[in-house]
């Protein structure tokens, strides 16, 4: 699935981003950039900073130096810069996050009415649309406790997309599932990456990685290790740490 | 030894003994220690009960006036029969009673039509519970409107005056405690400062001290000429304290919230407000219910504190009933029925809470 994406705008810019946790080093001089379309995959171990990464991005954990340009804004204290950015960029969690007490439906279009003013009817519409897309129209009327979850996982897409992101954020969200499930999220997610989302995904399903992924990135201990194509990535990495570590997942 | 068990053939579960004298053995007497126990509770109920019954129901006299009750050695239910339209409203004037009696018809006839499920979801229904309070207060407080006599609120009392107090001061002291609990998890830290200070200073101190000092030092906080009705003193009073207790009980849901739930709402892009109303606190107040009613359930019976501030509520009443000459002396009943009263409030919110609590099970 390799398409050009060299001369599309750049949608994330991170320059010389650092993050402590008290006096752990979260991230240390994260510098990427990602572009229109792009699908970047983040792998590394655990521990190494995937998560705090792409929380910065959506600022759900801030950093305390550098700069992150998302869309030309810059993410600064500025509560009202950050809900303009957080509008723009959807987010997908290893564990779903889905408001329990309101059904699927009401999930789906509780932002797009409340924050997009979208009138109610339309909202349904298009969550009704939503689910469709990812398999599981015939659910919108029950509880997250209802449903499987692969089930879930594929709601948590159709809510983040109903705010119509141009630019989707996944955290490793097949780690929590079992393995007859993984696919039918990975499937979704394959078909988002078709249909040109711009996309930034943490996981270890490297299958994945391999057949959708513009841009590899190796993380470890905060900081990016490597970064490039998959192809250089799987056949041939550089660092000897990056080495190890697709020995380790891949043999596994 | 191995038994062989066979498979079983039926389409319907095996039947188990059945009926009441099977149950009671089963339930009651086996394994021993369960017999010991239902013969030793028996026992004492029979020894509690039986002189209760004796004075309450065997020996007791009815009627309205003291007389009958001469040389009597049971209870005089006699006294309550005169005067319990004292207890429900105090010094209400007696010819204007039935003002009362209309609004709790119109109350009961409210739960009533709520009680059925189609009627539920009527908006008319919604706007009669909404406007109900308004009315209520035009038609118990009158003057002028619909040409009703004014009773001023220094006449209100017993019953009426406990459940006015109660309601009013949770109607109030549950957003502010809402209010209290988020400005407690602010990321502002004077909100943060000021709510943890009222939390921790109220809960500080009795109710009483703070009835009296909203009795004697709410009015210096404004001007001479406003006046403060002693029960809009006390519904201060009552409200700030138990705002207190209900914030630390909303706290203790926002915190039984998964983070990831504050998540998702900020990555949706909610704002505050919309986050709070719409994830949080539906949450978090399903979560704290059982806690809450049981403060509810506290304010109700605290309200009985008010006497110290002079006002004559279902407690007083009893008091004041006692020490009329007709009726001199007639403690037992007089708190035996005030018991009684508030027992059934209490627990008419406690069931209600579990009708709550299954319908919104997370
Ligand atoms: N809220 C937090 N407070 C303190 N330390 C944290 C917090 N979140 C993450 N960390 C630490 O930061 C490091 C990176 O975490 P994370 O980004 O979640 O790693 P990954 O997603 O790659 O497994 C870990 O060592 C983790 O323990
Ligand atoms: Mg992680």
């Amino acid at each position: 699935m390799e398409h050009n994406i060299d001369n599309k705008p750049v949608m994330i810019e991170m320059n010389q981003v650092n993050k402590w946790y008290d006096d752990y080093h979260a991230l240390d001089n994260i510098n990427l950039k990602v572009r229109k379309g792009e699908r970047m995959v983040i792998c590394g171990p655990s521990g190494s900073g995937k998560s705090t990464l792409i929380r910065t991005i959506n600022r759900l954990e801030e950093h305390q130096y550098g700069q992150i340009i998302v869309e030309g804004v810059e993410m600064t204290p500025d509560v009202k810069k950050i809900h303009e950015i957080r509008k723009e960029v959807g987010m997908v969690f290893q564990q779903f996050n889905l408001f329990p007490h309101l059904t699927v439906l009401n999930n789906i279009t509780l932002s797009p009415v409340w924050e997009r003013n979208i009138p109610k009817k339309e909202a349904e519409q298009t969550a009704l649309a939503l689910l469709e897309r990812v398999g599981i129209l015939e659910q919108a009327n029950k509880y997250p406790g209802q449903l499987s979850g692969g089930q879930q996982q594929r709601v948590a897409i159709a809510r983040a997309l109903a705010m119509k992101p141009k630019i989707m954020l996944f955290d490793e969200p097949t780690s929590a599932l079992d393995p007859e499930m993984i696919k039918e999220v990975l499937d979704v997610m394959r078909e988002l990456a078709m249909n040109g989302m711009t996309m930034m995904v943490v996981t270890h399903e490297m299958v994945f990685a391999r057949e959708v992924a513009d841009t590899m990135v190796f993380m470890d201990a905060g900081r990016i290790v490597e970064k490039s194509t998959p192809k250089e990535f799987f056949s041939n990495p550089k660092e000897e740490r990056t080495r190890q570590f697709l020995n380790q997942i891949l043999n596994n | 030894m191995k038994t062989t068990v066979q498979p079983y053939r039926g389409d319907r579960p095996p039947i188990f003994k059945t009926g009441a004298l099977n149950w009671m053995k089963n339930n009651l007497f086996s394994p021993w220690y369960n017999a010991v126990l239902t013969v030793v509770t028996g026992a004492l109920l029979y020894i509690l009960v039986t002189p209760l019954w004796r004075w309450g129901v065997t020996n007791a006299c009815f009627g309205t006036t003291p007389d009958v009750c001469k040389d009597n050695h049971g209870a005089c239910w006699a006294f309550i029969q005169d005067m319990w339209p004292v207890f429900m409203v105090g010094t209400y004037p007696s010819d204007q009673r039935w003002r009362v009696a209309l609004a709790a018809g119109l109350v009961a006839v409210l739960i009533i039509a709520t009680l059925f499920r189609a009627l539920r979801k009527q908006r008319v229904l919604h706007l009669c519970w909404v406007l109900s309070p308004i009315v209520i207060f035009i038609l118990v407080r009158g003057g002028e409107v619909f040409h009703l006599s004014h009773v001023p609120s220094t006449q209100w009392g017993g019953l009426m005056l406990t459940v006015f107090l109660s309601l009013v001061s949770m109607i109030f002291a549950f957003p502010l405690s809402v209010l209290l609990a988020l400005g407690r998890q602010s990321d502002m830290p004077v909100i943060r400062s000021v709510s943890v200070a009222y939390i921790e200073l109220v809960r500080g101190v009795p109710l009483i001290s703070i009835l009296f000092m909203a009795s004697v030092v709410l009015p210096l906080f404004f001007p001479p000429e406003m006046e403060f009705s002693k029960i809009m003193r006390a519904v201060v009073g009552i409200t700030l304290f138990f705002a207190a207790y209900l914030a630390e009980n909303i706290r203790g849901g926002l915190q039984g919230l998964s983070q990831g739930q504050y998540e998702a709402a900020d990555a949706l892009g909610l704002g505050y407000w919309k986050k709070t109303g719409f994830i949080i606190l539906p949450q978090a107040l399903r979560i704290v219910l059982p806690p809450m009613v049981n403060n509810f359930i506290g304010i109700l019976k605290d309200t009985s504190l008010v006497g110290i501030i002079g006002l004559i509520d279902l407690l007083q009443v009893a008091f004041a009933a006692t020490s009329n000459p007709k009726w001199l002396g007639k403690i037992e009943e007089a708190y035996l029925f005030v018991a009684l009263f508030y027992w059934i409030m209490c627990y008419s919110l406690s069931k209600f809470s579990r009708i709550l609590e299954e319908r919104y099970q997370l």
